[in-house]
């Protein structure tokens, strides 16, 4: 019976095959560690931030005079308002949480290499994506820094030569951040923005099972077939990483309501108390600080003296993320086989990331503006130097097969 | 190496908490599950504070359920400012009188506990010295030159504040009962240690307002972290199980 229909239904559409080419029949290399379950979580997060988000959508009143209000409305008056508000505040964090998680995981074993340009560039067109729509979210709940952090961040598109200020004014909608940017904000963050994510998600998906899976060892397992024609090293994607994966969901879920029930606001981190008055263009908040995941930019912006020079530097941060596949000189993939330059460089590397996230954070002080510059250069060092330090590196033989 | 640049990554979160308040004079841990307490301050802020001040975003039916003190109650002895007991809990003068009156409008507390905490709404309600330079006559340590009269002097009294600080030059920024060189000039009904006692009421009272669900938040989420314990502990043995034939 549930076969005739499976039948009848495949006559008509690839239902069978796609299960099979993505799930059932995808073999993916055997020796994913613990840096492995960060895509999986990644797309939980997605629908977790879609789902959570319709419902906001269903109460949220998206103009200057009734925002703040509506938010409110939703913490204390709608069934549930409160839990689905937090989940969706939370997981905006978490999401970039899992999502750094997941980029620092293709550095480590090198799953940009060749044939994966492409993956990683659909991941940082993710990422992009990601960006916008968080900065867009921000601002919906019209608290003060929601307010401020909009100003601040439309104002850096002045420094654009010539065009600058008709950019900004184009931008808000407004000669000032009002209504008409707020409800604008509100058709890209609900509408466009996911769209635009959930398009790149599903090409990031195709690319990836096109290629294969990358693996700690960084050598592909799709090189040794067996006799059945699937890799000897490979495992089915169902059930074998779909039961590992629900467990990663457990721990991780665990985290997620530890912070929506014990600490949703993490300490002013998830949720600012500046946000706990609503927009006032007369009162600026004591220091302008933008969510946590965007500060290691926002520390780049501040290091650099001049306006022009901090929004290239800034973003140039993300974009230089694109050429990161033909930086790479290494003859291998993994840190496993990399020799102690890289293994020093992205450590350096990534103990800049973390103090330039950390000093984004601060108020403005000398000793900041110091930290930052050199945790800046690091980071663009890093990258910059990669050809040539890549190739210098002293690698170790790579195993035919995966080891544990 | 691995293991370090993991470390490194889970010791991010934790250094990068910290509460995001100024310095003020005193200490308060509020406890939301003193509902006596609540009630006290409930019947506190509608008597001394819901004047001026509105709670714009609570209904009086919330704190009646949430409080459980009976509707009758509610309705006979806490609403002081018109409304019924389905209303939002608004204070009875104009924006613009209160403008004129007092030169600023008074501010909604619906959400003060969660802009400024608990600390600060303690220190504040504790900080009222006499200062005849100011309109009201009174002055406060927390918010300089504050347009809020001292409206809670018939239950502390009246302090003054010494400006070279008595206590060991330890003038501001103390802690606890040592705190600021605030001197009790004129009793209020109350003593010094039921008046620290009756903010203590208001400030569990204004926590609460900033966040209802705070009541529950935590002892749901007790539910959901056991049921999810279990869960994974279900998942980690069906994965250990399909594993077996991994070799």
């Amino acid at each position: 019976m549930a076969s005739k229909f499976m039948n009848w239904v495949d006559a008509r559409f690839p239902a069978t095959q796609l299960w099979n080419d993505h799930v059932g029949q995808y073999y993916a290399p055997k020796n994913f560690n613990f840096w492995y379950y960060f895509g999986s979580l990644a797309m939980l997060v997605l629908v977790n931030q879609l789902l959570t988000g319709i419902w906001l959508a269903m109460f949220y009143k998206p103009s200057a005079a009734e925002a703040f209000g509506s938010v409110a409305y939703i913490m204390r008056e709608v069934e549930w308002g409160w839990l689905i508000r937090y989940m969706h505040s939370t997981g905006a964090s978490f999401f970039f949480i899992v999502v750094y998680l997941h980029m620092f995981r293709a550095l480590l074993y090198g799953s940009y290499r060749k044939p994966r340009e492409l993956l990683w560039i659909f991941g940082c067109l993710i990422f992009l994506a990601l960006m916008a729509e968080a900065f867009m979210g921000y601002v919906l709940p019209w608290g003060n820094m929601s307010y401020w952090g909009a100003q601040v961040i439309i104002s850096l598109f002045s420094a654009v030569p010539v065009v600058g200020e008709q950019l900004t004014t184009w931008i808000r909608g407004d000669f000032v951040v009002g209504d008409a940017t707020l409800n604008r904000f509100f058709a890209l963050h609900v509408v466009a923005l996911p769209f635009v994510l959930v398009g790149l998600v599903i090409a990031h998906i195709m690319a990836l099972h096109h290629v294969g899976s990358n693996n700690p060892d960084g050598i592909e397992i799709k090189a040794n077939k067996g006799a059945d024609g699937h890799p000897v090293d490979g495992i089915r994607f169902h059930p074998y990483y779909t039961v590992k994966d629900l467990f990663g969901v457990g721990v991780f879920l665990i985290l997620f309501a530890g912070v929506i029930f014990f600490a949703p606001t993490f300490g002013g981190l998830f949720l600012e108390v500046d946000n706990f008055s609503p927009a006032n263009p007369s009162v600026t908040p004591e220091h302008i600080k933008p969510s946590w995941y965007f500060t290691p930019f926002y520390a780049m912006l501040r290091a650099v003296p001049s306006k022009g020079g901090g929004v290239i530097v800034m973003f140039s941060a993300v974009f230089i993320l694109f050429f990161l596949p033909w930086l790479d000189r290494s003859r291998v993939k993994s840190i496993r086989y990399k020799g102690i330059i890289f293994k020093v460089a992205l450590t350096l590397f990534a103990v800049s990331f973390l103090s330039l996230a950390y000093l984004g954070l601060q108020a403005p002080s000398d000793g900041v503006k110091l930290s930052a510059r050199i945790a800046t250069v690091t980071y663009f060092l890093f990258f910059l130097l990669m050809p040539i330090y890549s190739k210098l590196d002293r690698t170790k033989p790579v195993p035919e097969r995966v080891t544990g | 190496m691995k293991r370090s640049l993991l470390l490194a990554l889970l010791v991010m979160l934790p250094i990068s908490v910290w509460a995001a308040e100024g310095s003020v004079p005193f200490e308060f841990d509020p406890n939301l599950d003193n509902q006596a307490s609540l009630q006290r301050g409930a019947k506190l802020f509608m008597n001394y504070c819901s004047g001026c001040h509105s709670l714009q975003y609570m209904r009086y039916n919330r704190i009646a359920e949430d409080l459980e003190i009976p509707r009758d109650v509610v309705e006979n002895n806490l609403i002081m400012t018109g409304g019924k007991i389905h209303s939002t809990i608004q204070g009875t003068m104009s924006k613009e009188q209160a403008g004129d009156w007092f030169g600023k409008a008074p501010p909604d507390l619906s959400l003060i506990a969660r802009q400024r905490g608990a600390d600060w709404i303690y220190s504040f309600l504790l900080s009222f010295y006499l200062d005849d330079s100011r309109p009201n006559g009174v002055n406060n340590l927390v918010m300089a030159n504050t347009a809020m009269p001292h409206v809670l002097a018939p239950l502390q009294g009246y302090q003054v504040h010494e400006e070279s600080g008595g206590h060991d030059g330890e003038s501001e920024g103390g802690h606890g009962d040592a705190g600021p060189a605030l001197e009790l000039v004129q009793e209020g009904q109350l003593n010094p240690a039921e008046y620290r006692s009756a903010v203590g009421d208001i400030t569990n009272f204004l926590v609460y307002a900033g966040e209802p669900v705070k009541l529950t938040r935590a002892s749901l989420g007790f539910k959901v972290i056991v049921f999810l314990i279990l869960f994974t502990g279900l998942a980690y043995m069906l994965k250990r199980e399909f594993w077996r034939d991994v070799h």
